[in-house]
């Protein structure tokens, strides 16, 4: 697999600026915690975790956030080499794990983290470093991506 | 109003996530790659995105409510419990084999790819399996 370019440290540093700034605002205007899985699961019908109609309009400004930066800052080479059968079993283990876990790395990461949450700052690690491990397995010990 | 803000809000997460780069799978896996050609670009997403949230959740604490709402909607659970563990272990298992948390995946969908919808797909699947499971009724 080719390697992606290396992106210079401040694209990722301004992008993270406009997620927190997001998050913070979210929560000093309108109260709630900007956590994209609890607010996908509530907008589908399928948890009560927070409102439907803020969760509805937050979700959709985050591929229309990324249009308008696509085009006005920054185009993505965005690539997945994930095949069918991951694509599926991963999203299914997203699904059903920020479920059990009440967040991902948005409600968890960004919103627990900010506010010192004990709950947040132990799903963080145990998130990340399961990431971690499964990637390492399938690169390193099952022999390539994606395979 | 509280409307527009959380479209608002959509809109400065997404265009943080295109950015950040957050939203591409292959930079994500290389970020989580730490044994191999590691990438650091997502810690400084992280550190990014950790300043202006902290300060919010700071300055929070001096009001007793939102600006626009009547209350602060944070979580009640305390507890770090085995579901909370079990949850992230599972999810970060799928995180690592895709590249995608839900906040990228949905982002993502801007592409129309058909990856990219089939990985949304699946992540509903999941959360209604959970709902199956555990949230009957009342």
């Amino acid at each position: 697999m080719n390697a992606l370019p290396v992106l210079p440290w401040t694209w990722p540093a301004a992008g993270g600026l406009l997620i927190g700034l997001a998050a913070g605002l979210y929560w000093l205007l309108d109260g709630r915690v900007a956590g994209v899985s609890g607010m996908a699961a509530s907008a589908a019908g399928l948890a009560h975790a927070a409102p439907r109609d803020l969760s509805a309009l937050f979700l959709l400004g985050l591929p229309a956030g990324a249009w308008l930066a696509q085009h006005w800052l920054r185009a993505p080479d965005l690539r997945v080499t994930a095949s069918w059968t991951l694509l599926a079993a991963g999203g299914l283990l997203v699904g059903y794990g920020t479920r059990l876990g009440s967040g991902c790395t948005s409600g968890h990461g960004v919103c627990g983290l900010a506010r010192l949450s004990p709950r947040s700052i132990a799903a963080t690690a145990v998130f990340m470093a399961a990431a971690a491990a499964t990637v390492y397995v399938q690169r390193h010990l099952a022999g390539g991506p994606a395979s | 109003m509280m409307r527009v803000c959380a479209l608002l809000c959509g809109l400065l997460f997404g265009a943080g996530l295109a950015v950040s780069d957050m939203i591409n799978p292959a930079r994500v896996l290389a970020f989580l790659d730490v044994a191999g050609q590691w990438d650091p670009s997502l810690a400084f997403v992280m550190a990014g995105a950790l300043l202006p949230s902290s300060v919010a959740y700071a300055l929070s604490r001096r009001r007793a409510r939102p600006l626009l709402a009547d209350a602060f909607h944070g979580p009640s659970a305390r507890r770090i419990d085995a579901r909370l563990l079990a949850g992230a272990a599972l999810f970060g298992i799928g995180w690592g084999l895709v590249g995608l948390c839900p906040g990228p995946a949905v982002a993502a969908l801007v592409t129309l790819c058909p990856a990219f919808l089939a990985f949304a797909a699946a992540m509903l699947a999941g959360m209604a399996l959970y709902r199956l499971q555990h949230d009957r009724a009342p």
